[in-house]
């Protein structure tokens, strides 16, 4: 008999783990309804152009401010434009914005983090504080802060809201890092030589991945809501970019008798929001290590 | 002959979302005196102490008969249930680091096993209290009284433990492996303690431990449990005749001073003894 | 080394690192200070003025010394109280801020205690029934008041609330005609127009602090129950929690009396510190409803593009954080026995 042990699945190994991941998580309705919702926005984003029945910017000043129906699925707003093509070119908006700051925030976060974290001593005083001055501030002050600072516009707040949003993920990586330090196969890798740098990045970094990615996945949800804000108080996109959060403020002068102005908008911004705390929570579920054995 | 404080017969207890019984069919009856019940982790005597107190959320329990004194344990509500835990029906917990509240005094502890079951003054509680640690040796009660448990000694968080469940006089304690958290040094003060105010009052002691050694010098009567299942009764005194292979396996493990040097035995477990008795 | 010593230097390295978080605060916000695009001597000068104006503004304002130098002033500012004039009021930075505070702070703390008041018996009863369905319904609960966009929720609430139901006040702190009835001797519009005997003044005033304060408080539950919910569990798989039960307590008594007891220092601690987030979300309803707060005079202070008083109020916001952090390991130290 073949004593070899063969591979059960023809794909490779991290892939099958995010199969594994995800057909965990269509198990819980909750984090299935986060993955829809998350999935939809990317779709909408990607496809954009197709599902959109007008052009976003296109006026039509005979128009303006329609109910729901006559081919505006959603209705026009104050300047005749289609709310539902808006909201969907928007959704491209929350896209970049979550993308742009997960990209930034997760790898810087991490290395710094898991750096103080194991080597201790005079760097993680340096970093700690360093974090501990960005995090005296609400995300939305500071946030507030450096776009007004540098002048609203979009890049500026995904800035922005990168420059607050990684001290918490460094917090979780150092605290990470300082636990997985002491263990004994760190221990052996010091032994046979290995540099500092190697072990972080080889031994230690892993290890956190895990706890960084839900914090970064619930963090997003708050990332949401603060560039919601920051469009809200017009130091986010401009127009006349379909922002979420500018298409609330500019609706609200008329939101007493044209409702739908910003009731789609809010309802975006809500759904996408609670659809990554939802999917924050079932990723705690899925890659809790005492669960392993369930996927 | 005295009636018995407890008669147990097949008593099962499953949990919930488990596919075999913890414990299966276990019987026996306790009087005024010390029953020892012996086992390994997993053999399912902590869980029977819990069961008699009804404190396993989730378990199933069932039984052919549980009389506890007058009282058919299965048949008491709830709120019957919190009259006879504490006040007919308690047990000492095995770690006083864990078991009792960290942010209160260890006197208020004690004192409110009797200001629960008893109409009475705060002052009157505090009285007893006091009296009650007297009673397990504890010098300079009034001092010990206002402390923390992390200000006193494990000997001695065991022993405000005693006070605290032997406080309103119960018929039947439960000491689930009372001493297995104390230093080596200490056991045996405790124990006597432990020993001199269960003789003193007539009640009904149940010692669950692992330690073989410590119920054959403590009990009157030991049960052996293995999987769930009592595998053997008998006096302590009859211990060096046990029949059943485990009991005999677990004697031959003892390490003894002025024993041979040749490795000790280790137990041989055989698929039989899973098997009930039908 | 005695209890005393050990003490002192405790306390000496916390005030030492407390310093230096406020150095750094004070660091960053006079680099974004002085990273702005725009011209501040513009700003003040206007676009037609000449040459020598703009040059004499430019040096009263320090602009022409090395940057660490003008650093050292604005430190020297900042330690004498000095935060500028407010371009839009003409008044003291310092003092406006100390005016508009008040508001905010009664805003606050009626919504912490509706946060409180919500999110821990909340996050108690979903404990103590984990994974059954108490438990989801406050998860999902709390996570709709996690999730919601604040402005907006305000917003509709407001048209739900006021306009269509009439059921609460609308913008503002009170009904437009009780404006300049009370005497502000506080600052705390309930308490001054108890003072001055003017009862309609103060339903008025209550009636108009109840949504915000509502909407504020559900956004701070969601963190409240959270942590409640892990800090009771923690407790309830203690063993003191079985030994209560044996003594013959009932669930109820030994929730309460037992376990609820031992996370009553860690509550005070995140309640502290989601009074602190709530100055975030106050920013954004002040400008909903128009409340005459903290966050309405940062925001306006944006809209005409006062740098200056807008680096103060984020200055200012830093150190209330820092502060209540420090307040909530203060009290975590004072009410824990095993620390002391």
């Amino acid at each position: 008999m073949d004593a070899r042990v063969q591979p059960t699945s023809r794909l490779p190994a991290p892939i099958q783990a995010l199969k594994n991941i995800v057909l965990f998580l269509l198990k819980s309705p909750t984090s299935t309804f986060g993955l829809f919702v998350l999935a939809l926005l990317v779709l909408m984003a990607a496809f954009a152009p197709l599902i959109a029945t007008h052009d976003p910017y296109a006026q039509d000043l005979a128009n303006t401010l329609q109910a729901p129906g006559n081919g505006h699925l959603f209705g026009t707003d104050e300047l005749g434009r289609d709310i539902f093509s808006r909201l969907v070119f928007g959704a491209r908006i929350t896209l970049t914005i979550i993308f742009l700051v997960s990209i930034v925030v997760g790898p810087i976060g991490l290395v710094i983090g898991t750096t103080a974290g194991y080597l201790g001593g005079k760097v993680d005083t340096v970093m700690m504080r360093i974090t501990d001055i960005f995090l005296s501030f609400p995300s939305l002050i500071l946030s507030l802060a450096f776009v007004a600072a540098l002048g609203p516009s979009l890049n500026n707040a995904i800035i922005a809201i990168a420059l607050t949003s990684w001290p918490p993920i460094a917090r979780l990586a150092r605290a990470e890092a300082m636990t997985f330090r002491k263990a004994d196969y760190i221990s052996a890798a010091r032994l046979q030589g290995a540099s500092a740098t190697r072990i972080i990045f080889k031994s230690i970094m892993p290890m956190c991945l895990p706890s960084v990615l839900i914090r970064l996945t619930l963090n997003m949800a708050t990332v949401i809501l603060t560039a919601a804000g920051l469009g809200f108080l017009g130091l986010g996109a401009q127009p006349p970019l379909p922002e979420w959060g500018a298409m609330i403020a500019t609706g609200r002068k008329y939101m007493l008798d044209s409702w739908w102005l910003v009731t789609f908008p809010g309802i975006s911004i809500l759904s996408v929001s609670l659809a990554f705390n939802l999917l924050g929570d079932g990723l705690r579920d899925a890659l809790d290590p005492k669960q392993v054995n369930r996927r | 002959m005295e009636k018995s404080i407890l008669e147990v017969e097949n008593l099962r207890i499953r949990y919930g979302g488990s596919e075999t019984d913890a414990v299966r069919g276990v019987s026996f009856t306790l009087g005024r005196e010390r029953l020892g019940i012996v086992g390994e982790s997993g053999s399912g005597k902590s869980t029977v102490g819990r069961a008699l107190l009804r404190l396993l959320p989730g378990a199933t329990i069932t039984a052919d008969r549980l009389r506890f004194a007058e009282l058919d344990l299965p048949s008491l509500s709830e709120k019957e249930m919190l009259k006879v835990r504490g006040r007919r029906m308690s047990m000492i917990l095995q770690d006083p680091k864990f078991s009792l509240n960290p942010i209160r005094r260890v006197g208020d502890q004690v004192a409110e096993t009797y200001l629960r079951h008893f109409k009475c003054s705060k002052a009157e509680a505090r009285d007893k209290a006091l009296a009650m640690l007297e009673a397990v040796k504890i010098r300079e009660p009034k001092r010990v009284y206002d402390q923390y448990p992390h200000e006193i000694s494990g000997g001695m968080g065991q022993r405000v433990m005693i006070a605290m469940m032997l406080l309103a006089d119960p018929d039947l304690v439960i000491a689930d492996e009372p001493t297995s958290a104390l230093d080596v040094t200490v056991r045996l003060q405790v124990l006597n303690i432990l020993d001199r105010l269960v003789k003193d009052r007539g009640i009904g002691l149940i010692m669950i431990s692992h330690d073989l050694n410590l119920v054959r010098n403590f009990c009157d009567r030991v049960l052996i449990m293995y999987a769930g299942r009592i595998v053997e009764t008998l006096a302590a005194a009859d211990l060096d005749k046990a029949k059943h292979p485990y009991t005999r396996g677990l004697l031959a493990a003892q390490p003894r001073i002025g024993g041979g040097r040749t490795p000790l035995a280790v137990l041989d477990r055989r698929p039989e003894w899973l098997e009930e008795i039908a | 080394m005695s209890q005393r010593r050990i003490r002192f230097y405790g306390a000496a390295g916390q005030i030492g690192t407390i310093a230096v978080t406020l150095l750094g605060l004070l660091l960053l916000t006079f680099f974004i200070g002085r990273l702005m695009p725009a011209d501040p001597v513009r700003a003040i000068v206007g676009e037609d003025a000449t040459r020598e104006t703009y040059e004499q503004v430019y040096r009263s304002l320090g602009l022409d010394r090395p940057l660490w130098e003008q650093f050292f002033y604005y430190l020297g500012d900042v330690f004498t109280g000095n935060f500028g004039t407010s371009i839009r009021t003409g008044q003291p930075v310092i003092q406006d801020i100390l005016h508009v505070m008040p508001a905010t702070i009664e805003l606050a703390t009626f919504a912490i205690l509706i946060g409180a008041g919500l999110g821990v018996p909340l996050g108690v009863l979903a404990a103590v029934n984990k994974d059954r369905w108490p438990d989801h319904v406050v998860r999902v609960f709390s996570l709709f008041g996690h999730s919601m966009p604040i402005f907006w929720t305000g917003m509709i609430a407001l048209i739900v609330f006021y306009a269509h139901l009439g059921l609460v006040g609308g913008s503002g702190r009170m009904d437009q005609f009780y404006i300049g009835l009370v005497e502000e001797r506080t600052g705390f519009l309930l308490i001054d127009s108890l003072m001055a005997g003017e009862l309609d003044v103060f339903w008025s005033a209550v009636n108009h602090i109840i949504l915000p304060a509502a909407l504020l408080g559900y956004s701070s539950s969601a963190y409240i129950t959270r942590m409640t919910r892990s800090f009771m569990l923690d407790q309830l798989g203690q063993e003191y929690v079985t030994t209560a039960r044996v003594k013959g307590l009932s669930r109820s008594q030994t929730i309460w009396q037992h376990a609820f007891i031992n996370i009553r220092v860690q509550l005070v601690t995140i309640i502290a510190l989601a009074y602190g987030s709530l100055l975030e979300g106050a920013v954004l309803i002040e400008t909903v409803f128009a409340w005459p707060g903290f966050g309405q005079y940062l925001t306006s202070n944006l809209i005409t593009g006062d740098m200056n008083a807008v680096m103060t109020c984020v200055l200012i916001v830093g150190v209330i954080f820092i502060g209540l952090n420090l307040l909530s390991d203060v009290l975590y130290r004072i009410f824990d026995p095993r620390t002391r």
